[in-house]
């Protein structure tokens, strides 16, 4: 008995939702997002401390995003890398994953600050040193060419002393994209989540998992067994 | 949930309530029932959970993927709102600068208060936690003893609906037998843990938590709560009969819309509304207790923040349930020439004895649970398992350096992700692309953490006051805190992460977070575990104590206090079922006063 989310969704929250995805995408068709291309200063003001809770949010919804086209490029190329399509699942692109870090890095929380002045000069630092090393933009790498800048800076331990910065970047970065590709349905399934659905009975662990675990289920149904007494 | 303005307000109740948490509703629901006219006062708005709740929504549908911000402290979709650490226009102080010294000040601003989103976790406190002075010679005893109390955690439990079992453990009491409901099936890594903590000695059992695991028996319930009363048994049938049994999705931080968990706003007011006895006011920021001649409470003057005026309620009693923050400022700002210090403050001890919870915990890495078939865990939207205090007889005997208990909190992994990356950067080190996926995949659910909640014992260093300076928006004077944990608590966390230590490495695994801490790192800020109780103390003699054994004022005779500020000392146990269990016995003494027309 799986409860689909968006039949119960209020009506006012459908129109909203309608309304604020037909403005976006009128805005600017990249994505479907209102971009503001121009401005690199995140918002000011955040969601506030009485925002409606069940309503359905999309990046963009409450700052605007502040990625320029060529910053969007690049992450989106790294967001794939770092998140493919393979037999796990859909590319990172295709889950908006670039959308969700572009919102992450514009919002005004201290946080989210911290990680924009981390990020967008990691960032400029692929675009160039992916023309350092090829003459071209890293998004015009391929997966090979790629791979030779990541290596060198996917691991802080292991990066060398010009590239700990660059390294820092990539953790931040990896976290996010991770943070966001794993908070959709697909990466639930990615990752082995199974759950957000309305049961009628919780089961605990299939027979399996108590096998692989060498444990038994402690707690029997029907009545409550009593191992003893206060009174 | 239909409220009341200011203006709309009776001439005057019988009882004015200022708080709609679990004290405030209990405190609601018991006079109501009984025919008593209420006027019940929140800081916050007006809450309805019914539409407000978000219940399925999944992270990528919540701005920053429902990560915790200043503005959402406990994520977006945690059912607090308005509420937190800071709270706009109502500052607090500290009389430190030092870090340890610290006390984090979580307020709710909305109908019912903390109980919108705490853990559900109702422990009784047990014979032993009402007479802790007469057992190791520390802090105070209670004015009451577990049999006092008992009948009225028996009624709460069965109210509010609580799963659990009986084990029959040391100060860890059963409750009657049919009155819990069942307790969930333990989880993979909870049972993993039970297996192996029994090698280091610590027994993990059910938990007990306030949700429906089943409906709640509507047709015999209602009588055993309220015998004779054939109205209440009516109202209270039709309101357990709109709550659903827990479907086992969505975790209760985020309340429940369907009412599987309990929340005052869904389970204490709506009765207490169904009555007509019941007036809600919100957005009313208690600024005092209002005094006639006659030493008795007249009513309350508050704050109407919707337009900034002073309004005033008029009652025959009052309770004051608003926390033990608040409930210390608005009677240390309730100051006359016949009480300069503050009201119901004749022993001085108003604001003394502050308390929290000891929190302290640890994390770590099972290979064991590492590539599990993919499998639903979402349970109970809470925990399924804990660890009660399993050494009372050591301490008797001398062979442990701190005097009172903890239990253990636990959880495993294999909750919703998302927001971050979802397993250790440690594990996965430097992987991207399909390695890192497949690493996910295994990692995912293979951390187990465990997290220490013990008593604080109180002490002359911990106490909350007025700052002669800091006014709110309004110009009410606010609190200042003074922290200072003892020894005793920092050697409990410094057994609490060794014991932790080793349940993690019974069950093959590592630790990865806290490893090897000393209590003094480890032990959490004070207020942390929002468990903050204490600050009004009952006791048997008026000079050594603010209330006495019914959380009536020494003092003032019409005022009672029902949050945890009447607390002389704080269990391990959660203070919430305690709170409301004095709630309704407070509550029936006032009904019994107000029949003998002593009101």
């Amino acid at each position: 008995m799986k409860i689909n989310t968006e039949s119960r969704l209020p009506r006012r929250d459908v129109l909203k939702w309608f309304a604020s995805v037909t403005a976006a995408t009128q805005l600017n068709p990249v994505g479907g997002l209102t971009l503001t291309a121009a401005t690199s200063t995140p918002g000011t003001k955040g969601y506030g401390t009485d925002p409606d809770l069940a309503g359905h949010y999309q990046p963009g919804d409450f700052w605007p995003l502040t990625l320029t086209e060529n910053q969007r490029r690049i992450a989106i190329a790294l967001a794939d890398l770092i998140l493919p399509q393979d037999h796990l699942g859909p590319a990172a692109s295709e889950l908006r994953v670039v959308d969700y870090l572009d919102e992450w890095i514009s919002a005004p929380y201290p946080r989210q600050v911290n990680d924009r002045r981390e990020i967008l000069p990691g960032l400029d630092w692929l675009e160039k040193e992916s023309q350092r090393r090829f003459t071209k933009g890293f998004s015009a790498l391929n997966a090979e060419q790629m791979r030779q800048v990541v290596d060198d800076i996917c691991w802080p331990p292991d990066a060398r002393p010009q590239h700990k910065q660059a390294a820092a970047f990539f953790q931040t970065f990896r976290s996010i994209a991770a943070g966001a590709y794993y908070a959709t349905e697909p990466g639930w399934k990615a990752i082995g989540y199974v759950g957000n659905e309305a049961l009628i009975s919780f089961n605990g662990p299939p027979q399996e998992v108590l096998d692989q675990l060498g444990v038994e289920q402690t707690v029997k149904s029907g009545p409550i067994i009593q191992t003893g007494g206060f009174e | 949930m239909p409220e009341t303005r200011p203006s709309q307000a009776k001439s005057e109740y019988d009882v004015a309530i200022v708080g709609s948490g679990a004290g405030g509703g209990q405190m609601a629901y018991t006079l109501t029932l009984a025919g008593l006219k209420c006027v019940l006062l929140e800081a916050g708005r007006a809450y309805h959970p019914d539409t407000e709740t978000a219940m399925f929504q999944r992270r990528d549908q919540a701005p920053l993927m429902g990560v915790s911000t200043p503005d959402k402290d406990f994520g977006f979709h945690d059912a607090t709102v308005d509420g937190g650490w800071d709270v706009p226009n109502e500052p607090y102080t500290q009389a430190s600068k030092k870090d340890e010294e610290q006390f984090w000040w979580w307020r709710a601003r909305m109908l019912g208060g903390r109980t919108n989103h705490w853990g559900r976790i109702s422990l009784r406190n047990g014979p032993y936690d009402f007479k802790p002075h007469a057992r190791d010679g520390l802090g105070f005893d209670w004015p009451l003893d577990y049999e006092t109390v008992e009948p009225y955690y028996t009624k709460v439990e069965r109210l509010i609906g609580v799963y659990g079992t009986n084990e029959g453990l040391e100060n860890t009491p059963d409750s009657p037998d049919g009155v819990l409901l069942p307790a969930p099936k333990g989880r993979a890594a909870e049972l993993l843990a039970q297996k192996h903590a029994k090698k280091v000695g610590v027994p993990i059992i059910p938990i007990h938590r306030a949700v429906l695991t089943k409906a709640l028996d509507a047709e015999t319930i209602p009588a055993k709560l309220h015998p004779g009363n054939q109205r209440a048994q009516k109202i209270v049938a039709a309101s357990m009969r709109a709550r659903a049994a827990c479907f086992w999705a969505t975790d209760c931080g985020r309340g429940c819309n369907i009412r599987a968990n309990y929340q005052s706003t869904t389970v204490h007011l709506p009765p207490a509304l169904a009555t007509g006895n019941l007036d809600i006011i919100p957005d009313a920021h208690a600024r005092e207790i209002l005094m006639g001649r006659d030493d008795k409470a007249t009513g309350v003057l508050f704050i109407d923040k919707t337009t900034g005026r002073e309004e005033r309620v008029k009652a025959k009693a009052v309770v004051i349930a608003a926390s033990s923050g608040e409930t210390v400022r608005i009677l240390l700002n309730s100051r006359s020439n016949r009480s300069p210090n503050g009201l119901a403050n004749s022993s001085g001890l108003v604001g003394k004895y502050i308390m929290d919870t000891v929190g302290a915990d640890v994390r770590g890495h099972i290979p064991a649970l590492e590539n599990l078939p993919p499998h639903n865990e979402d349970g109970a939207g809470g925990s399924h398992f804990y660890a009660p205090w399993w050494l009372y007889q050591q301490q008797l005997a001398g062979k442990l350096d701190f005097a009172r208990g903890y239990h253990i909190e636990m959880g495993g992994t294999r909750r919703m992700p998302g927001g971050g990356l979802p397993v250790a950067a440690d594990l996965v080190r430097g992987a991207y692309g399909t390695r890192l996926k497949e690493d996910a995949r295994r990692y995912y659910g293979a951390s187990f953490g465990l997290a220490c909640r013990g008593e604080m014992i109180p002490n002359e260093h911990s106490f909350a006051e007025l700052d002669p300076n800091v006014k709110d928006k309004w110009g009410i004077p606010v609190v200042r805190w003074h922290w200072r944990w003892s020894d005793q608590e920092l050697n409990m966390a410094t057994h609490a992460v060794k014991t932790f230590t080793s349940i993690i490495e019974a069950m093959g695994g590592h630790v990865t977070h806290n490893a090897k801490m000393t209590g003094q790192d480890a032990i959490m800020n004070g207020g942390k575990i929002i468990h903050e109780v204490g600050g009004a103390l009952m006791g048997a003699d008026s000079r050594k104590s603010v209330c006495n054994e019914w959380n009536r004022t020494w003092d003032v005779k019409n005022l009672f206090l029902n949050d945890g500020s009447p607390f002389p000392s704080n269990a391990d146990k959660n203070p919430t079922l305690t709170i409301m269990a004095l709630a309704w016995r407070t509550a029936d003494h006032i009904i019994a006063e107000a029949r003998k027309g002593n009101l």
